[in-house]
């Protein structure tokens, strides 16, 4: 039997999608079926993240509305023959599925995958209401400013309200820099306010820009945040893994800059 | 030298203050609780407060509010405030 979990935020743009693609990538590098589902309907983006945009032919709306299988609408993704991509559709809205079928719909997919990720669109109305519905367990995904922190707290509420066992945290887009100069939260800063588990710290890194431009998740590669997604997919799959040290080189200018900072 | 490093140190750093900000609102929006509960909380304390002393129904107003702890600590705590009329002037007299 297969285990749900929902990929969820609040607020939007804080890397939710990214997220989704990368430890959905690690999952299944580490040889888990992995099925990731596009929950946002009308706005559909882990297509274009995954590199997968040309390949569809069906999509959810289709699968609940029964127009097609399942397995018809699953893409194959590029490097990982067990890892599927489940795309949303872009000319329907919210209101197109209900609670009860996502229930459904994950139920059917957890005899035939590991894992099913859920990619939850931002905001907490219809479209989250239908991702958590068949979820047994959550990761929130924040970035260490207020308004992300603050609309996190909300979801993970909401998450409590409506029987969501576990709920992991994701500190996304942290910068050691920042932290170290006191002018960003910390992921302890950050843990301490939402009092939740922590499963992931991803630094902010350029190379995620290039890696959704060409549309392959980088989790597993050479750069920090490639190693922080490939730590948290570990993390889920049960392996104790340390934190990454994040601390940055500082250049000689910065140095003798921070001497006079002091 | 005293005023040279306070001119370089700000008092309370970015993220000190964004950290403080956060948790006083995060409070006051946690404490924010559906109008359903509060009827259903209402009509408890309506049913529970009946059971000794005849109330005004419709004078009566509950709120969860953030309220000064009565103590040197300066800090804040959410609170349920209940008013809630007597109809009997004398309630108690038995």
């Amino acid at each position: 039997m297969g285990e749900v979990i929902v990929i969820t935020s609040g607020k939007g743009g804080v890397g939710k999608t990214t997220s989704t693609a990368n430890i959905g990538t690690g999952l299944a590098m580490m040889g888990k079926k992995v099925a990731l589902i596009d929950t946002d309907i009308g706005l559909r983006n882990l297509d274009v993240v995954m590199g997968l945009e040309n390949r569809i032919v069906y999509n959810l709306v289709d699968v609940v509305e029964n127009n097609c299988r399942i397995k018809q609408a699953l893409i194959k993704d590029k490097r990982y023959p067990n890892l599927y991509l489940l795309p949303s559709a872009q000319t329907k809205d919210k209101s197109a599925v209900t609670p009860e079928q996502m229930k459904k719909l994950t139920g059917d997919l957890r005899n035939e995958f590991d894992y099913i990720l859920l990619d939850c669109p931002a905001g907490i109305e219809q479209g989250f209401k239908n991702a958590i519905a068949g979820a047994d367990s959550a990761l929130v995904v924040t970035t260490p400013e207020v308004s992300a922190v603050r609309d996190a707290d909300r979801i993970i509420g909401l998450l409590e309200a409506n029987d969501i066992g576990q709920t992991h945290l994701i500190v996304n887009r942290l910068r050691a820099d920042m932290v170290k100069e006191g002018n960003m939260m910390s992921s302890d800063d950050v843990v301490e306010i939402l009092a939740i588990d922590l499963i992931g710290i991803v630094p902010d890194d350029e190379h995620i820009v290039i890696s959704t431009n060409n549309g392959e998740p980088l989790t597993g590669s050479d750069c920090q945040a490639g190693q922080a997604y490939m730590n948290i997919s570990k993390r889920i799959l049960g392996e104790d893994v340390p934190y990454l040290d994040l601390e940055v080189t500082k250049s000689f200018f910065q140095r003798f800059a921070s001497i006079f900072k002091r | 030298m005293g005023f040279l490093s306070n001119w370089f140190k700000s008092s309370e750093s970015s993220s000190d203050i964004a950290k403080s900000r956060l948790k006083l609102a995060i409070t006051s929006d946690r404490a924010v609780c559906s109008p359903e509960l509060m009827e259903q909380m209402k009509n408890d304390i309506i049913q529970v407060i009946s059971k000794y002393v005849d109330i005004d129904t419709k004078g009566l107003d509950i709120k969860v509010t953030r309220t000064e702890i009565d103590d040197e600590s300066g800090g804040t705590v959410n609170a349920v405030l209940a008013s809630i009329p007597i109809k009997d002037k004398r309630p108690f007299r038995r």
